[in-house]
């Protein structure tokens, strides 16, 4: 089976009278990860969320095994992990409930895989914890859990690291490189280097909305 | 412009979980988080008790003169509880960052939004049609037309979910959306207190209520066909 490729072409998205895009394009293959990079208001989530589909360009088209993700939207989300700012969980649910429902509406989730996931980001002590009880960086990490059970090819992820201590950041680490070994591919929005091997890592600069250096 | 020549070929892909799976996994969490949230399952069912209750204070006790009025009051109070509930259907979803994800899980979010419907119909609406009873007892109904009423009250509470649900969708970015939804949701929801207060009235009369109840039936199977549609486009459009 050919290897998964992500390609973004001639990308324009405008909010308002803002132009946040401007014609950006690259291609990404299986076991690659881009990491974007860029001031605040660059538009590096805007991209992520126009790469998952969630927010429509006006112009130019997403690529995903070359076939346009319009043509099967479900399909290619099913395929993918994204992560904003804010870990996706419920205040008054536990670690264990949320993912429980999050990666179990994906996909069929046996307990022992899911006790394992969390225990991996080290929240055995507070997984039956109401999240509310927790810390951003322990919501962090449940999530974290959520994006290793998940099994999707593409991770969009949003400053994955926020709120992350140093073990937290080497784990976010450990995980993409996992994830680039099993041939998926990470798309990561950060101010910070990504902890994982310059082999594997691709960087764009985002500079509004242009890849910067392109005028 | 970034270009590749890895080739690397793995495709990762767990079973995935089917659709009935998922919409019992939605009932079971929406019900688990309302039974967490005590205050946002009994608002709308204290609200239509305590409305119910007041109407025999402002107008007379006299039995005579409540009855007369017993199917309208009833049927603007099941209306305007379930105004009430509606506002939470989707709001904490999309502040949480739930709702993109359902929107990102692969299944319908169609299927995943009637889902959350029926969730929340379980939550107010069940309880509004067994409570509706006693509010009819309070308001003069004889006994006999109790059944009718719990049956008028479950299914026009189906349809105005429904409509609801339309309504909640379409108000998501908005702050402080309460009297926009009531807005868009009242008007439509007319059909439903028309034909629910004929055929409470009806009950109580002894009559036979069954055509008013097959037009709810109608509406309601209307809703369950539309409105999850409906929901689903105004909330994809709000995630943008």
């Amino acid at each position: 089976m050919p290897a998964r490729t992500l390609q973004a072409e001639n990308l324009h998205l405008w909010r308002g009278d803002t132009h946040v895009l401007r014609g950006l394009r690259w291609s990404l293959s299986g076991g690659e990860c881009l990491q974007i990079t860029g001031g605040n208001g660059a538009g590096k989530t805007s991209l992520l969320r126009t790469l998952a589909g969630l927010m429509y360009p006006e112009e130019g088209r997403i690529l995903w095994d070359g076939e346009d993700i319009r043509r099967d939207l479900p399909g290619f989300q099913g395929d993918l992990a994204y992560i904003g700012h804010e870990p996706p969980l419920k205040l008054d649910l536990t670690a264990w409930e949320n993912l429980h429902y999050w990666i179990g509406v994906r996909r069929r989730l046996g307990d022992a895989e899911l006790q394992q996931a969390l225990e991996r980001v080290g929240a055995t002590d507070w997984l039956n914890r109401p999240v509310r009880t927790l810390s951003a960086g322990q919501k962090r990490r449940v999530a974290l859990a959520g994006l290793a059970l998940m099994g999707v090819s593409l991770w969009l992820l949003d400053e994955p690291t926020t709120n992350l201590d140093a073990a937290g950041q080497r784990l976010v680490g450990a995980l993409i490189e996992e994830q680039l070994a099993r041939g998926g591919l990470v798309v990561a929005a950060m101010h910070h280097e990504l902890p994982v091997s310059g082999a594997v890592l691709r960087r764009m600069e985002l500079s509004a909305g242009l890849e910067a250096g392109r005028a | 412009m970034l270009e590749s020549t890895s080739a690397v070929s793995v495709p990762i892909r767990g079973p995935a979980t089917s659709a009935l799976g998922a919409a019992q996994l939605m009932l079971a969490r929406d019900i688990r988080l309302a039974f967490r949230k005590r205050g946002q399952l009994i608002q709308p069912l204290a609200f239509f008790a305590i409305v119910t209750t007041l109407f025999p204070l402002g107008i007379s006790p006299e039995l005579s003169r409540l009855r007369e009025v017993a199917p309208g009051v009833l049927w603007v109070a099941a209306l305007l509880s379930s105004v009430l509930a509606l506002e939470f259907l989707f709001r904490d979803d999309a502040h949480d960052g739930t709702l993109e994800q359902h929107a990102l899980s692969g299944q319908s979010l169609t299927w995943l939004l009637f889902a959350k419907t029926v969730a929340h119909w379980l939550l107010t609406g069940l309880p509004l049609s067994l409570m509706a009873p006693l509010a009819g007892l309070s308001l003069g109904a004889p006994v006999g037309s109790l059944g009718g009423i719990v049956v008028s009250v479950a299914l026009g509470s189906v349809a105005l979910s429904l409509i609801g649900s339309i309504g909640a969708a379409l108000t998501l970015g908005v702050k402080r959306s309460g009297a926009l939804l009531s807005l868009l949701t009242l008007p439509l929801s007319m059909p439903v207190l028309i034909f629910g207060a004929r055929a409470t009235e009806l009950a109580m009369k002894g009559a036979g209520f069954a055509p008013p109840l097959y037009l709810l039936g109608a509406l309601a199977v209307l809703g369950v066909t539309l409105a999850p549609l409906a929901a689903a486009a105004a909330v994809r459009i709000n995630l943008e």
